[in-house]
């Protein structure tokens, strides 16, 4: 049966951990991307979210999530109130998170949120009777990354279950690879997890992929992970989590993709990064073939049509 | 045991919750709300000796605590059991069960979860697991190493 001929209804519905959606809804909503992508670069026009209000509430910096979150609600013929910096805001003068969210929920139709702390998002759906969208909790979810993670895979190799994916760079700290190797293993993909050896996946995460039964591989040598890759997913490895810029120093230049070792990977290899990158991709790889990661990013504004327009019940 | 050796003596009305784990008693209290939540006579025992080792026991009397109640107790002592006395009997008895939610008795152990900010609502935790206990933060989806540590 076609996943459109399923009937499924997320109106008004939160998005809040990637854990809150089945496999079929994450299908439904990564087929329903696939429709808007022509939408989203501008090739045609929709006004389905015409007089629709978004409020963009971010207490902590962001490029892409934002930006992509705003485009995407106008694409969608909806517009967006909010803030980039809480300090111009009352949470200054010691208002608490759930007022705004009630403030917010007064002015506008739908939320969406990146806050520092976790389970910010789940807070603040809590109190709103809008659907509430979170676009990161401190070190906690970031569902709609994950879709677009997930999104991006699904384009570039036309199926998600098929591939053998390797996971890099700070898996210990790093809130996009536990959602992503959750969600992968939904699909029974096959994982490896590059990471130094102080940065490791958490038990809790390889626990979860095995209830599922995905049975992880895990080493700290990328040359060997990397000859049968078909997805390579980098992620930066934080400075602040380091008590000394000796050791960060040292980690941080474990691992470095350029050409080089790229000449023992598959030719259609794809390399991702939820971005911003620092030192782990090689600026060499950017004009090769292996690189998805900006197309990764312009996939961030589909995804997110596809959730505000079915959130908020307006659908192509 | 004899009943002419009991530490404490048998009540004729009441609620007596037996094989808490040893030195757990005055936590046992704190999760009821006792005394707060009652003028009745409760009497403690403390590493009492037992078949199965040293265990505490709590005897509230003229109160008979409700299931809902009692039950949020497994979480730090799975294996305690709840007798209700009416007229020197055991009239009822049962093993606490652990609820499916937690509300307002564990504080999440993540210093940076929304829910140990000055924000209106209360720790809320999923239980996971009943035997052993295993709770999962509702708001940042962590699990707290050690519960009993964690109680408000």
């Amino acid at each position: 049966m076609s996943l459109f001929l399923i009937k499924m209804n997320f109106k008004d519905k939160d998005i809040i951990s990637i854990k809150d959606f089945s496999k079929k809804e994450i299908d439904y909503i990564l087929n329903y991307a696939k429709k808007l992508l022509s939408y989203a670069d501008g090739s045609k026009n929709t006004n389905i979210l015409k007089g629709k209000v978004l409020s963009s509430l971010f207490f902590e910096p962001s490029t892409r999530t934002r930006l992509s979150f705003e485009s995407a609600m106008n694409r969608l013929g909806g517009r967006v109130i909010g803030f980039s910096d809480p300090g111009g805001t009352s949470q200054k003068k010691g208002e608490s998170l759930a007022d705004t969210i009630r403030m917010a929920d007064a002015y506008s139709d739908a939320i969406v949120i990146r806050h520092p702390q976790e389970g910010a998002a789940r807070l603040a759906a809590e109190f709103a009777e809008s659907p509430v969208l979170n676009a990161g909790d401190g070190a906690g979810q970031h569902p709609t990354q994950c879709l677009l993670d997930l999104f991006t895979i699904l384009m570039e190799k036309k199926n998600i279950q098929k591939n053998k994916i390797v996971l890099l760079g700070d898996l210990k700290y790093g809130r996009t690879v536990h959602s992503l190797a959750y969600a992968l293993s939904l699909y029974g993909a096959k994982l490896t997890f590059v990471s130094p050896p102080t940065l490791k996946m958490p038990k809790e995460v390889i626990d979860e992929c095995r209830e599922l039964s995905v049975v992880p591989k895990q080493t700290s040598s990328l040359e060997k992970a990397i000859i049968d890759a078909d997805v390579l997913y980098a992620t930066r490895i934080q400075k602040e989590r380091f008590p000394d810029a000796e050791e960060y120093n040292r980690v941080v230049g474990s691992y470095k993709i350029n050409n080089e070792l790229l000449k023992n990977a598959k030719k259609d290899l794809i390399i991702m990064h939820p971005l911003p990158r620092v030192t782990e991709i090689d600026p060499e790889v950017d004009s090769t073939p292996h690189a998805v990661y900006f197309k990764q990013a312009f996939n961030g504004v589909p995804i997110r049509m596809a959730l505000l327009s079915l959130v908020l019940g307006g659908k192509i | 045991m004899k009943k002419k050796d009991l530490k404490v003596p048998r009540i004729k009305n009441g609620t007596v919750i037996d094989h808490i784990a040893a030195g757990n008693a005055v936590k046992v209290l704190h999760i009821l709300g006792i005394p707060k939540s009652s003028s009745s006579t409760v009497s403690v025992a403390m590493n009492v000796k037992s078949k199965l080792g040293k265990k505490d026991i709590v005897k509230v009397e003229n109160r008979e605590l409700k299931r809902s109640e009692v039950d949020k107790i497994a979480l730090i002592s799975p294996k305690a059991t709840i007798n209700i006395i009416r007229d020197y009997e055991v009239k009822e008895k049962h093993r606490v069960k652990l609820p499916d939610e937690i509300i307002g008795i564990v504080k999440c152990s993540n210093p940076t979860c929304i829910s140990n900010s000055k924000e209106p609502v209360k720790s809320r935790f999923k239980v996971i697991s009943k035997d052993p206990a295993r709770i999962k933060c509702y708001y940042c989806e962590r699990e707290p190493e050690d519960i009993s540590e964690k109680i408000i």
